[in-house]
């Protein structure tokens, strides 16, 4: 294949992974940027989204639209739902310690984990795509629905966008973030903020591992990818910027995919991972760190 | 073998000459875990060290090779046991983690006092557990498909007689495929040891059949996605021969697919990139009319022989090679009769040598050097085999199936000697 | 620091050591060789100890520092013959090295920065491990022979194939490390590291070089590290791709949070219950990783700041 095709089939497949890694990184920007809490279990929150998908689509027979749709509204509130609870009961009686909260969230790591093992199983299965559209262009083929992936997440990340600049919920949540104490002062209740954005943030990672389980399986060890590749966009992006988390994803998601183009694939992935590295060493905020806002 | 000098470090007093004396060690015996066994009886069990993959990357496998293993120690011990004596299972799960499998290794024999351990699946679980297992001089009895054991890289311990090993099967392949698919070859394999072994065998066996490698396309460790890699594959293929493991397999065929949509080359994978998956699974429509090797067939054949049958109703196989209880769980075929076959090896060697207890285990893995000949039958369903003692590694026939109609159908059963090469080692000329 | 309190530190950490020591001749075979494990793994904890508690640097690249150890002493014995001694100090070498370069340019980032530099140097190793697999055999790993692994002293010749040696040599090094730490934390370079860690600006103002400082905490956090590594790799006769993998940046982490930050023996403590822990769940239920996560959450909730580190704050004050 020419240079040409070759690059666009990399950019393509580029823009599907960063797409979904903008979703998940923007949940984690939330939690990590509000609550400055490392939750090492939102990776866990992407599986628990996939794997809750394949039981919402394994419910329904017949048209795999409808499946997905439900999937789509069912999973991501079903995740908010734990997620709250783990913040109710654990997270707040640490008081948020960022140290404890290490600790805690791996614990629940294994927890979802093993759940998912016992309940779900140790395969991977997957999970039909709402519809089956085959783009044949002059060069390859491609699944037409990983086109519907990326205009889908950007959707999301508009009316995420949307909601932390233009709603009163955003400005409540960017208040907490940018001074706690100033925002208790203004009687916004901090507790009830972070329970809310812990659970939208899984949310939002639920959600992008919907749109994805069609591509990828459903998997209980899928996690795991997600959460670094998750840590390494938020901090890379800035923290506190959603901009900034968006434009990581894409530079990462892309520059994975056209990097292996030219050397091979494990080369690759460590020249890949070392410019990344370097980034952060000479611009050690990130790139597009207000120092405190969430949203520009 | 070494002579241990204590000399060195320590001031001459071992361990073992002051727990003898000491009744220090009493107050801890009845902690939970320090559990002491009762004297050896002649009806007392023999306990063998089941290392399963419970959970980790290689737990689909796990629960596969416990139901194996469950039904043919059921059908050993109805059968009045080994040396009349029944044997019980302990099971350990290693978490497919190398460093959990060498101290499972320890917990077998210093804890639960196991005659021998035996199971493991992944390679790199079993080459990171070999040496505490040759430490500890407990036979180790896996069920790998790695070249590890034949290697000579392990030690005299370590035996692997009721699985064939990836030399040999991607050796007994290549003949077959040059002369029915095509001589022009595109590897995709993972840039794995595992992966690295297939392209390092089946390079030489297919150039040795006038075919040549045309291209090799490395996937990295944890890809998730394949699209990108395709358009390396030449113009030119005939045959793309694809080996991917773990859970990212179905997006690699679904991915092929979308590339090639009609045409493309013919592929030819191995089974292991599918099993315990449905072949019926979306996407997977493109791998009709393609080719897989398979130790041994999932679905079952018109032509199965009665000891399949009985193999296959014995640990609650359907005719898609599902549980009978589950349609919807597919087995690893593949794999697991590794298993059964294993036991039975077990079985026949401790019979060979009258195997009384621990301090027969040199004897066992000198009877199981022993063994040639395997015929087939209910003890070895997968077919007849020959055992070679000096690399303590099992030949045997290899299976090529054909996806028809969403099943896989054998079309070509590989001889023994396909695969079969020159041993670059000999554990018999090795110390215990 | 108080003389009668020196005294008292010193007093409990050796009859903690001697109490280790003790043990060696009553457990029974199979704790006996957990410990032994325990130890070695406990030294790696302690290493990411001095970076992470004391300093305050949160490092998820500490698997790349054990790993270099590991192959540095593994890679010699395996492919050029070499014999015990040398390797390990190659691999404990190796660690050193690769701690002052990889913190020379990591340090240049702080706080949560610090964190992805360093796991992403740690990943592009695990990379490297399994890019030149030709000598490493990748995740599948190098088997270290047990009539290689003996090491020559000047009356004869050990091997480190028996239970026996093995913990002796854990033990060891274990208490070397251990008394290390011990002086390390009370020396003035220690409570430097400490205050670095509490604030930085007004180090930096006081005149400290807070940046050699950290430099060298890591260079000393990253050496124990490869020496535990490199134990491990001769003791153990394994060395294989998955050390190097994210997991085992991630454990000490845990061990050391779970044990007890900025404590001496907290540590060893992480280290021996998480074992024990995952060790016991899975002998009663195949849903091991349910109990350990739980036990985890109820750990923390109940020792927020570590076992032992609770235990200095509630009880024990003194204890460094």
């Amino acid at each position: 294949m020419g240079f040409g095709p070759y690059f666009l089939l990399a950019t393509l497949e580029g823009l599907v992974s960063a797409a979904v890694l903008a979703l998940t990184a923007v949940g984690l920007s939330l939690v990590f940027g509000v609550m400055r809490v490392v939750n090492v279990a939102h990776g866990e929150f992407f599986m628990m989204g996939a794997v809750l998908a394949w039981w919402c689509a394994s419910l329904v027979s017949g048209n795999p639209a409808l499946g997905f749709l439900i999937a789509f509204l069912l999973s991501p509130l079903i995740v908010a739902g734990v997620a709250l609870a783990a913040d109710r009961l654990v997270l707040k009686r640490l008081h948020y310690e960022p140290e404890a909260t290490i600790v805690a969230t791996i614990g629940l790591l294994y927890i979802i984990q093993q759940l998912a093992l016992t309940f779900y199983g140790a395969e991977a299965r997957p999970v039909q795509a709402p519809f089956d559209w085959r783009i044949q262009l002059p060069w390859f083929g491609y699944s037409g629905y990983k086109f519907f992936v990326i205009a889908a997440a950007s959707a999301i990340l508009l009316a995420v966008w949307f909601l932390l600049r233009r709603t009163n919920i955003g400005l409540i949540m960017r208040a907490t973030q940018i001074d706690r104490e100033m925002a208790q002062a203004f009687a916004i209740p901090v507790d009830r903020v972070y329970a809310g954005v812990f659970a939208f943030g899984a949310a939002l990672a639920a959600l992008a591992a919907v749109l994805i389980v069609p591509i990828k399986q459903a998997h209980y060890l899928m996690g795991q990818d997600p959460l670094l590749l998750s840590f390494i966009v938020v901090i890379i992006g800035g923290l506190g910027s959603l901009r900034g988390t968006v434009v990581a994803a894409l530079l990462i998601g892309l520059s994975d995919g056209i990097i292996s183009m030219f050397f091979s694939p494990t080369l690759a992935k460590m020249l890949a991972t070392l410019l990344v590295a370097l980034v952060l060493v000479f611009r050690p905020q990130g790139l597009f760190s207000p120092g405190g806002r969430l949203v520009r | 073998m070494n002579r241990i000098n204590n000399q060195a470090v320590g001031n001459g007093l071992t361990r073992r000459s002051v727990l003898k004396g000491a009744g220090a060690g009493a107050a801890l015996l009845s902690a939970p875990g320090f559990v002491r066994y009762a004297q050896a009886q002649s009806s007392e069990p023999i306990r063998i060290g089941f290392q399963c993959h419970r959970t980790g990357i290689g737990a689909p496998y796990g629960r596969w090779y416990d139901r194996v293993t469950t039904a043919a120690v059921e059908l050993i011990n109805e059968a009045g046991g080994i040396n009349g004596r029944p044997v019980e299972i302990i099971i350990e799960d290693d978490g497919t983690d190398a460093a959990r499998g060498s101290e499972v290794v320890e917990k077998f024999v210093r804890q639960h006092k196991v005659d021998l351990i035996y199971g493991t699946l992944f390679s790199h679980v079993v080459v990171g557990s070999a040496p505490t297992a040759g430490e500890l001089k407990v036979p180790y009895y896996v069920v790998s498909e790695g070249y590890h054991v034949a290697s000579g890289k392990l030690n005299r311990y370590c035996v692997q007689p009721g699985i064939t090993d990836v030399k040999a099967q991607v050796r007994s392949v290549a003949p077959w495929i040059a002369s029915n698919l095509g001589k022009k070859v595109t590897l995709v394999y993972p840039d794995y040891a595992f992966g690295h072994d297939h392209r390092d065998y089946f390079r030489p066996a297919i150039e040795a059949q006038g075919g040549e490698v045309v291209a090799m396309i490395p996937i990295p460790p944890t890809e998730t996605s394949f699209t990108r890699y395709l358009p390396q594959i030449p113009r030119n293929t005939d045959v793309i021969y694809h080996v991917m493991v773990g859970p990212a397999v179905l997006t690699f065929v679904k991915e092929l697919g979308e590339f090639f949509g009609r045409g493309g080359p013919q592929l030819f994978g191995f089974i292991d990139s599918l099993e315990a998956v449905d072949l019926r699974s979306p996407g997977l429509e493109f791998l009709e009319g393609s080719h897989f090797w398979e130790g041994m067939p999932r679905y079952a054949q018109a032509d199965m022989p009665d000891y399949e049958k009985f193999y296959r109703d014995a640990v609650g196989l359907d005719e898609n090679g599902a549980s009978v209880n589950d349609p919807r769980d597919i087995s690893t075929a593949g794999h697991m009769f590794g298993c059964w076959e294993t036991l039975y090896i077990i079985k026949q060697a401790m019979e060979a040598c009258g195997y009384r207890g621990p301090q027969d285990r040199e004897a066992m893995i000198e009877a199981t050097e022993a063994i040639t000949e395997i015929p087939a039958g209910t003890e070895h369903p997968q077919g007849r085999k020959i055992f070679d003692g000096r690399i303590h590694q099992v030949f045997g026939e290899q299976n090529i199936s054909r996806v028809k109609d969403g099943r896989l159908e054998v079309v070509h059963r590989t001889s023994i000697d396909d695969g079969r090469y020159e041993p670059e080692a000999d554990y018999t000329t090795m110390s215990f | 620091m108080t003389g009668p309190a020196n005294r008292k530190t010193l007093a409990l950490h050796l009859a903690f050591l001697a109490g280790l020591a003790a043990l060696d001749f009553v457990l029974p075979d199979y704790h006996h060789g957990v410990l032994a494990r325990v130890m070695v793994l406990a030294v790696f904890a302690m290493g990411y100890n001095i970076a992470f508690g004391y300093t305050g640097l949160l490092s998820l690249g500490h698997a790349m520092f054990f790993a270099a150890g590991l192959y540095g002493a593994a890679l010699p014995i395996y492919h050029l013959g070499w014999s015990v001694w040398p390797s390990l100090a190659t691999g404990v070498v190796a660690g050193l090295a690769l701690a002052v370069i990889v913190a020379a340019l990591a340090l240049r980032t702080a706080g949560v920065a610090f964190m992805i530099v360093t796991l992403m140097f740690s990943q592009v190793f695990h990379l490297t491990t399994l890019y030149f697999t030709t000598y490493t055999r990748g995740e599948e790993g190098l088997v270290l022979p047990q009539n290689v692994r003996r090491l020559a002293f000047p009356g004869g010749e050990i091997s480190l194939a028996s239970a026996d040696t093995r913990y002796w040599i854990a033990f060891i090094l274990f208490a070397a490390v251990l008394l290390f730490t011990l002086a390390l934390v009370r020396s003035r370079f220690g409570r430097a590291l400490v205050a670095i860690r509490e604030n930085e600006e007004r180090m930096r103002m006081l005149g400290y070089d807070v940046f050699a400082s950290k430099l060298a905490a890591m260079a000393v956090s990253g050496t124990i590290s490869a020496a535990a590594g490199a134990a491990y790799a001769v003791l153990f006769g394994y060395a294989g791709s998955g050390f190097a993998s994210i997991q085992y940046s991630i454990l000490p982490l845990l061990w050391v949070l779970l044990g007890g930050a900025a404590t001496v023996l907290g540590p060893f403590a992480g280290t021996l219950i998480m074992f024990y822990l995952i060790d016991t769940a899975s002998s009663h239920t195949t849903a091991h990783l349910l109990v350990v996560g739980v036990a985890l959450i109820l750990l923390i909730l109940y020792f927020p700041k570590g076992i032992m580190g609770t235990i200095r704050d509630k009880w024990v004050r003194w204890l460094p």
